[in-house]
């Protein structure tokens, strides 16, 4: 068996994955990344808007900085998120975003004098200064006090991702692509690697490694509509859950964003809606103004997903071979604003529907987006559980993001989090010797072997992988996507502990050669059902709304009882996860408050423990001006 | 109802033993807004998941589902099946090496041209975390960034005369990254050095001017502008270099 031996592991190689591995080589040690596709096709690439971080370089943006982006992260979060770690990632990501300029990253620049933009469909102007000329622009997003968010044109994360990939080959840090790992190797306290499958041979092969980071993105496809590359499967979190003792973090707590396009999922951007677009039902009647009288369409990606929701529950929803939908419609902005300001909406209708927004409606449904929830970390990245195991990005409850993470945070995430948790494991690595433990290594070797062996010859069971997988996605869709209630969530886990039982059963229908994807499916699938399980049950226990996690049963933030964060463990050979609670944030920079948006009624926290937590910061009296 | 769809798929996984190289045919019913990432997960999913072909962002961004469709070098998920006729024959990209049945083994290729392209930003100078950022002019910033649209998907080097022919051209990809540095003012590479790289036959050169690069790319890469932009400087140099010589 082909072995490799190296400093340190990383388990998938977008953003997050190469900025770790990149510390970790130019401090001297010996990185390694695994990627399932080639480093460049993850799904870092596929960000379009842009990273958030208070450079202030554009007159927009005058008088920002970290205080104000920490802030805006905290309220976003709805006071979910570890203010400790939001507070690292504000100051840290202005530098950055600095160093990828130097990397080579072609960030667009100020340009001095007039120029003009649009807000709620009025014409404003602005000034840039001439002594500005050439830093780091920034755009505006939603949810800041200031345009923060950094880009390079429309292609941020393809962009920000090519710069990253270039640094690791200069580098020297073996990138190896079509690599999936497949489990963990430790002993119950150390990691020491991981046994991998070739995705070329089919191979098994192992990875050992000093330390070990997963850095695998969301799993967004353990539901059946999401706007993730089909490679967001949780396959990283599968490997760090499964080993028992380490925990994922705020499972319930995923995002749904309201414009995805039906059949792909493909995500429209809310400019459609911002610039005057409609959503339109079976009848083709506008509906967003019945619910939300106020702000119709405009109203927040949560609520708007939570009231097609309820419009396509009520019945006027549109039949498809996909499922119901609804329509956006564009037509009424005009073919100059079309093939001008939404360009890109524009090409996603052309290439993947074959739908002119000119003349013709465009089907959209709310999808899942993006998983808050994670492998959780402490403030150096460092695993709950097991030594040597890191995690960074989307991958990782670090817990910037608590209940709800804004537009522009999580690229911005991936490599202001992939540098602060590098240089962590460097400092980790610096301090570390470690011996290999041999009978761990071909133990677990041996137990994958007889998984596959088991899996392609139906010992368990014949059952079909895919029918599995659509059983699973279909429990989420009804159960636990952008509304919750307790009968809904308490259908979907018993739905959800029938379908663990046939996850145990799955048997290849193809004979499971070479790279053979039904393989790789039905390794994951018993991971995947538990993720669900956690999401599920974790959600119908948090009798509360907050951020994206909405409970119709339980419409306020209860701060009394919940400002705290689910760890979900999985006790090796159990059939429930082992939920276990644990304080939000060691401290308070700011105190829980109304975040300014979204209403909602908040039952307070205990006025003694939030006193005693909260620590002297500038942002206490910035928080209280606004 | 829409067409019944005929699929003839080109078959070979090199790690079974015995397997031949062939063709196989399948039916779909096709359905509204159909792509060939739907159309090829059904057939996976509900008749074959012996099938081997690679998808990834399925919008158009990552490069990852290149094959020949009806003969033509392009990303299959942005593909729809009502823009086909109803018999599809699909192919994996030629040049790259088979992985199996339509995928292809694009991440080494583009690796090894990492590395002859030394595919980063050549500097001496040192990053100052203290230090506000060096300027740059937003129209050069624009200017490298739509040379570094490319998404790595294969399609130019497949359809490319010169690259079917021998393995050690380099290809309009590569010449293209070249192009990103050259423009990139960050990057102290003079032309003399870039000429080393690809001032021959496997480099800029080596080029038939056939234009099936830019004909095929999905993300409308000026490639052809750029071949003729690196070979006319190229050509400067060499001249530079042979009266130096004297």
């Amino acid at each position: 068996m082909q072995t490799y031996y190296s400093d340190l592991l990383v388990i998938g190689a977008g953003l997050a994955g190469e900025r770790v591995a990149c510390e970790a080589a130019q401090n001297g040690f010996k990185a390694t990344c695994l990627s399932i596709v080639p480093a460049r096709r993850s799904h870092s690439s596929a960000a379009q808007g842009g990273m958030q971080a208070a450079l202030g370089n554009c007159a927009k943006g005058e008088g920002d900085g970290p205080d104000v982006h920490f802030i805006d992260t905290v309220k976003g979060s709805d006071w979910g998120c570890d203010q400790e770690v939001a507070r690292l990632f504000a100051d840290a990501a202005p530098i950055e975003m600095r160093r990828l300029a130097a990397w080579g990253v072609p960030w667009n620049r100020v340009v001095p004098g007039q120029s003009f933009y649009f807000k709620g469909g009025e014409k404003f102007e602005k000034y840039e200064k001439e002594e500005n000329e050439g830093l780091i622009t920034a755009r505006s997003f939603g949810g800041t006090a200031k345009w923060r968010t950094c880009y390079t044109s429309d292609g941020t994360g393809h962009a920000v991702m090519c710069t990253m990939d270039n640094r690791c080959a200069e580098l020297g840090i073996d990138v190896f692509d079509k690599k999936e790992a497949i489990a963990l190797i430790h002993d119950g306290e150390t990691c020491m690697g991981a046994v991998v499958r070739c995705l070329r041979t089919g191979q098994l092969e192992v990875f050992l490694a000093k330390a070990t980071a997963i850095c695998t993105g969301g799993f967004g496809r353990i539901y059946k509509a999401t706007t993730n590359a089909v490679i967001c499967d949780g396959g990283g979190h599968i490997l760090a859950h499964e080993t028992g003792v380490v925990p994922i973090g705020n499972p319930e707590s995923i995002q749904f964003h309201p414009t995805g396009i039906v059949p792909t999922d493909i995500l429209v951007t809310e400019g459609c809606r911002g610039d005057g677009g409609t959503l339109l039902d079976v009848n083709e009647e506008r509906f967003m103004h019945i619910y939300e009288p106020e702000k119709a369409e405009l109203a927040s990606r949560d609520v708007v997903s939570r009231r097609m929701t309820e419009h396509m529950r009520a019945g006027k929803g549109v039949k498809s071979p996909y499922g119901e939908h609804l329509w956006l419609d564009i037509r009424h902005l005009g073919d100059k604003h079309i093939s001008t300001k939404l360009r890109e909406v524009d090409e996603i209708c052309h290439h993947f529907l074959g739908v002119d927004p000119r003349v013709e409606l465009i089907p959209v449904r709310p999808t899942q987006h993006y998983t808050m929830a994670g492998i959780r970390t402490n403030k150096d990245g460092a695993a709950y559980g097991l030594k040597g195991l890191y995690s960074a990005g989307e991958a990782a409850c670090w817990d910037m993001h608590g209940f709800n993470r804004l537009g522009g945070n999580s690229l911005a995430e991936t490599v202001v989090a992939g540098g602060i948790i590098g240089a962590k494991i460097v400092e980790f690595l610096k301090g570390y010797e470690t011996k290999f433990d041999t009978a761990a290594i071909n133990a677990e070797v041996k137990r994958q072997q007889e998984r596959i062996h088991d899996v392609i010859h139906g010992r368990n069971g014949k059952l079909n992988v895919y029918k599995v997988r659509g059983e699973m996605q279909d429990a989420l869709m009804k159960g636990c996507f952008v509304f919750r209630n307790k009968e809904g969530l308490e259908e979907c886990v018993a739905t959800l502990q029938s379908t663990l039982e046939k996850a145990r059963k799955v048997g290849l229908v193809s004979d499971g050669a070479g790279p053979n994807h039904e393989l790789a499916a039905a390794l994951k699938i018993e991971g995947q059902v538990r993720l669900a399980l956690c999401i599920a049950q974790a959600a119908l226990m948090r009798t509360e709304s907050r951020g994206s996690h909405n409970r119709e049963d339980f419409p306020e933030r209860n701060d009394a009882e919940w400002l705290n964060r689910t760890l979900a463990y999985w006790p090796v050979g159990a059939d429930m996860p082992d939920l276990k609670y644990e304080d939000t944030t060691p401290l308070f920079e700011l105190p829980p408050g109304d975040r300014g948006y979204g209403g909602g009624k908040i039952i307070p926290a205990d006025e003694k423990y939030v006193k005693e937590r909260t620590i002297k910061s500038p942002v206490t009296e910035i928080g209280k001006k606004k | 109802m829409g067409r019944q769809l005929k699929f003839e798929i080109f078959r070979y996984n090199p790690e079974k033993e015995g397997d031949v190289p062939r063709m196989q045919e399948y039916t779909l019913d096709e359905t509204p807004n159909m792509t060939l990432f739907i159309a090829l997960n059904r057939l996976r999913e509900e008749q074959d998941p012996s099938l081997i072909f690679d998808f990834c962002c399925r919008a158009g961004i990552c490069g990852a589902c290149a094959m020949v469709i009806n003969g033509r070098p392009g990303l299959a998920c942005q593909t729809k099946t009502k823009d086909q006729p109803g018999h599809l024959i699909l192919h994996p990209l030629p040049v790259f090496k088979l992985v199996g049945d339509l995928s292809v083994d694009t991440g080494v290729w583009f690796r090894e041209m990492y590395a002859k392209t030394e595919s980063w930003v050549h500097t001496n100078k040192v990053f100052d975390p203290t230090q506000e950022e060096e300027r740059m002019d937003n129209e050069v910033a624009e200017q490298i960034y739509e040379l570094e649209r490319c998404i790595e998907c294969g399609c130019c080097i497949s359809a490319c005369g010169t690259a079917r022919l021998r393995d050690d051209f380099m290809g309009a990809a590569a010449l293209n990254r070249i192009a990103r540095f050259v423009v990139d003012p960050r990057d102290q590479r003079t032309d003399e050095q870039y000429f080393e790289v690809i001032g021959n036959d496997n480099g800029i050169f080596g080029c038939m001017g056939l234009l099936a690069c830019e004909d095929v790319c999905p993300k409308g890469l000026p490639l052809q502008n750029q071949l003729g932009f690196l070979r006319r400087k190229m050509g400067i140099t060499a001249m530079k270099n042979i009266f130096r010589k004297k």
